[in-house]
């Protein structure tokens, strides 16, 4: 049962093959007997999952089933979800249980869809190898001594191992698709204001991204098609039409103009990763695509100009766990200050304490016209490169990391190089565009992907390319040996 | 001795009448138990976004339009960053770089009756914080957040007045300016219209700016008068005997009339602004504006030309009702259900002004609607009660004992005309007092007002003192 797609599972539900119930009780089995190992769960909700299928059976049976009703799925622990607490990863939140749910939780579960619990993740969403949760690192379903990727490392790691057909996660710099390539799994960032962020715990707002990871193109298709849309609660949602994405994604590939930039395939591309990203581009070729060579020149600069952003609205976003109102409170503070201080000592950890350092030093008087306000313009300057690019081609393709899954452990100690690991990712956020992650050849039995970035709401073409791509692969289809 | 000249400029918050939060839709309503009017956004938990309140986007630009500004499209919310309890986010959502409403001037009018020019630099959106509650609860403090999220306008002044007076006269033309517009309530004791003042003293002639000071949340038009007084001579006081003044915020206690410095910063303020992006940069088209141009209502300068012309009043009682939208209103819907202009202007700043007064009622809900006054004033204009009578009959419809017309029959507080009764009375006051009667007619004229009171008293105060001098002099000589 587990080898099938989603919409595979979500047939066999419509055809009565199986029912919710069973198909829910199978997955909780599965992280039961699997977890342990992987830690891709921080809380799994099994009797309200198992209601939740209940509910979906009897909406079966009267007839009002969705094409997604009853399907489980696991939620990135970002997710503010009514009556189950949403730690974020972090030790600040490890008692918060929030009072309502996230418009992407709401969505789905409206869909019919059942919540088997919240994933694993980096800090609020700081990290790029899921070894900056409070819960303990996520393992790599394909080699347990090797990070997952971050911060949706949990989702990553679930839905590669199979222990939920599909998962919701967030893409700030990349924390969708580098995760989706190291753990062999399809993972889509979607436009900026594509999905709703409210109740999405905050990181850097400009940049933040709901998404999801699952087994195919298809199976992302048809949880944006629920996902997306316009979002009152939320300033920066766009008001643009949301298509049918798995009727659009069958357009086809002929005639489509793939861009390759220059700069994506610089020296720092592993060029075992390479092959395979090449390989994925001459299928698309083959398939009637034309190849066209381009430049976006101000691309070195996306990282730092990232980590300036991102860490400025990091500083002010998680100014709110102070203590006072909900989530870690230190123990007999002495004052107000102490209160303040002891309290996010102790509520963060080592990484996200850095990164409001940095954030913090930023926007400081003196130094915000140097730091923060130029990072601003280089971001325009990126958004204005991909938009002069998006005239000449309908897509880019790249790498998405330039490294394989490194072994965990490896670089906690160089947050600089952890930081590099990204830039093939960021500038997609720093732009605002879709971005999506697809499994290619794997490399000494170790998943890489492929990145294709589109224009602006352009989702359906780049699952129209990715769905091209896995008809004819089955990258996607590979589960590893141990879940297997 | 050199002569010291006066800088003062004025940072005026007035709260916004919306019915909901800036960024939530939680109630403004003030006087709640603590924490009721406080929703997940107010209370900052993990992942909820802020979503402007379009009306106090209106109300801004009605203020900007109405004082000749420039509206600033688009304008953008700044997050002003500290820690504090009664600051929920870790921020204040405020507008920066690029406030809503840029420049436009007010006119204020002095004692003497001359006018100044004072400019405005801007005014800006922002949100309040809660409220810290220190007693009660043990030794600890706890945190209301009702306030948290409520609408604020900041308006902010060039330094250009140069006296108290100039202050508190500027403080009272944007007090008549917001409430007339309707965008906020104006109720200073619930702080809904508070300003900070800041003032420093230089050499005339001179054109830097000397050191100032701020005084903080002042709520009353007397005291920002006074407690600027007062700064304004310890500042001269320290500069004369050579003492420096320092940048300081101050504090004005009403009970000692003194001024002394509020809590002094260790280290200088950082906020790390930075543009807000959780909201987008607010775009007012141009058609709203013309919408709301269109819309706005008349200013209490115009209104009180208005009231000047068309009801041919004084200047002053003109003055006293534009000093509120609610008096203004009340007086003309008082004429308008069929009072005469200037019984209306002199009762309703006299009698009713003093009704409210004791009753500390505000014109918004008065217990004697305008249509009720007004049946009043004309049976005062017709005669047919005296004042005395009136306001006697004013005391009992503001008890709710019932309309005029019911209250003069009830009481019998109808004026007695020519007729049996007031000749009775005149007749038995003459017969009564015959010494005064030989000296008036022997041309001690001033004795008829001693024979009218008489009558008068006989009356019960019912008769109409006019006529019954009329008659009184008509016997007397006829005698």
């Amino acid at each position: 049962m587990h080898e099938q797609t989603l919409l595979e599972q979500a047939q066999a539900l419509q055809d009565g093959e199986v029912s919710s119930v069973e198909l829910t009780q199978f997955y909780l089995n599965r992280i039961q007997a699997h977890d342990e190992s992987l830690n891709s769960f921080v809380t799994v909700t099994g009797a309200q999952a198992l209601a939740q299928a209940e509910a979906a059976d009897r909406a079966r049976s009267a007839g009002e089933a969705g094409p997604l009703t009853g399907v489980p799925l696991a939620h990135k622990d970002i997710f503010c979800t009514r009556g189950v607490r949403t730690t974020c990863g972090s030790r600040m939140l490890d008692n918060f249980v929030s009072p309502y749910d996230a418009t992407v939780v709401e969505r789905l579960q409206a869909a019919g869809m059942v919540m088997l619990g919240k994933t694993n993740m980096d800090e609020f969403a700081m990290g790029s190898s899921n070894e900056n949760s409070y819960y303990g690192p996520v393992h790599n379903p394909w080699d347990p001594e090797r990070v997952p990727g971050g911060s949706s490392g949990g989702s990553a790691a679930a839905v590669a191992s199979r222990l939920a057909p599909a998962a919701t996660a967030t893409d700030t710099g990349g924390s969708i698709r580098q995760p989706a390539t190291f753990c062999g799994v399809t993972g889509l960032k979607p436009t900026y204001g594509r999905v709703s962020r409210f109740g999405m715990v905050a990181y850097a707002s400009s940049l933040d991204q709901g998404g999801m990871l699952g087994v195919s193109a298809e199976d992302c298709a048809a949880l944006l098609g629920t996902m997306a849309g316009f979002d009152s609660r939320d300033s920066t949602s766009v008001d643009h039409p949301v298509p049918d994405y798995q009727e659009e994604l069958k357009q086809p590939v002929d005639g489509l103009r793939l861009g390759l930039p220059k700069e994506f395939f610089d020296d720092r591309l592993d060029a075992r990763i390479r092959a395979s990203v090449e390989e994925a581009v001459a299928a698309w070729e083959g398939q009637g695509a034309q190849l066209v060579e381009i430049s976006l020149p101000n691309l070195p600069l996306a990282t730092p100009a990232y980590y300036v952003i991102a860490s400025a609205e990091c500083s002010s976003n998680l100014a709110r766990y102070d203590g006072v109102r909900y989530g870690h409170r230190c123990a007999d503070p002495e004052d107000l200050e102490d209160l303040f201080c002891r309290s996010r000592e102790e509520g963060f950890g080592a990484e996200v304490r850095r990164r409001i350092m940095i954030g913090t030093y930023a926007l400081s008087a003196g130094y915000r016209e140097a730091y923060y306000d130029r990072a601003r313009r280089v971001r325009q300057l990126i958004r204005r490169d991909f938009q002069q690019a998006f005239e000449k081609v309908d897509a880019i393709v790249a790498p998405v990391s330039p490294v394989l899954p490194f072994r965990l452990g490896e670089k906690t100690q160089d947050p600089v190089a952890m930081y590099l690991i990204d830039c093939y990712t960021i500038p997609v956020n720093l732009a605002g565009l879709p971005g999506l992650s697809l499994p290619a050849r794997p490399v000494d039995g170790l998943p890489t992907g492929v990145q294709l970035i589109g224009n602006y709401f352009d989702e359906a073409r780049l699952l129209g390319l990715g769905a091209a791509w896995q008809r004819e692969t089955d990258w996607h289809r590979q589960v590893p040996p141990e879940f297997a | 001795m050199s002569e010291w000249e006066t800088v003062i400029g004025l940072e005026i918050h007035t709260q916004l009448s919306t019915q909901s939060k800036l960024f939530s839709a939680a109630s403004t309503q003030y006087g709640a138990e603590p924490n009721r009017q406080a929703c997940g956004i107010d209370l900052a938990l993990p992942g909820v976004l802020p979503v402007v309140n379009r009306e106090a986007i209106r109300m801004a630009v009605m203020f900007g339009l109405a004082v000749g500004a420039k509206i600033r499209t688009p304008c953008v919310f700044a997050r002003k960053n500290y820690f504090y309890p009664d600051l929920p986010r870790g921020y204040q959502i405020s507008q920066y770089e690029l406030p809503i409403v840029e420049g436009g001037s007010v006119e204020i009018e002095l004692q003497d009756g001359s006018h100044r020019q004072i400019e405005l630099t801007r005014a800006h959106l922002e949100e309040d914080a809660g409220k810290l509650l220190h007693e009660g609860y043990a030794g600890e403090s706890a945190v209301d957040l009702n306030r948290a999220g409520v609408p604020l306008m900041e308006i902010v002044s060039e330094p250009q007045m140069r006296s108290p007076e100039e202050a508190s006269a500027y403080m009272r033309t944007l007090h008549g300016i917001v409430t007339f517009l309707g965008i906020c309530d104006g109720n200073m004791e619930q702080g809904s219209f508070r300003c900070d003042a800041n003032i420093s003293m230089r050499q005339k002639g001179e054109k830097e700016l000397g050191v100032k000071v701020e005084l903080k949340n002042i709520n009353s038009f007397r005291f920002v008068e006074r407690a600027l007084r007062y700064e304004q001579q310890r500042q001269v006081d320290a500069l004369e005997s050579g003492k420096p003044i320092i940048q300081e915020t101050r504090q004005y206690d009403p009970g000692t009339d003194r001024t002394r410095p509020m809590r002094i910063k260790e280290y200088a303020d950082d906020y790390r602004y930075f543009p807000d992006p959780d909201l987008l940069p607010v775009v007012v088209d141009e058609s709203v504006q013309a919408e709301l141009a269109e819309s706005l209502p008349e200013l209490p300068q115009a209104r009180r030309t208005r009231l000047i012309e068309q009801y041919a009043l004084s200047a002053d009682l003109a003055a006293v009702l534009v000093q509120s939208r609610q008096w203004a209103d009340y007086f003309e819907a008082t004429v308008e259900a069929g009072a005469g202009a200037s019984t209306a202007a002199r009762w309703i700043t006299g009698e009713v002004f003093a009704w409210m007064h004791k009753e500390s009622t505000e014109l918004i809900e008065p217990p004697v609607s305008a249509n009720s006054l007004a049946q009043l004033l004309k049976c005062i204009d017709s005669g047919v009660v005296s004042n005395s009578a009136a306001k006697e009959a004013l005391a009992a419809m503001w008890k709710g004992e019932g309309e005029a017309e019911e209250i003069i029959e009830a009481r019998g507080l109808r004026q007695v005309g020519a007729g049996a009764d007031l000749d009775q009375w005149v007749d038995q006051v003459i017969e009564a007092h015959p010494d005064e009667v030989e000296q008036y007619r022997g041309g001690k004229d001033r004795l008829l007002g001693f024979f009218v009171g008489q009558v008068m008293k006989a009356s019960g105060g019912k008769a109409d003192p006019k006529q019954v001098s009329e008659q009184l002099r008509t016997k007397l000589q006829s005698g």
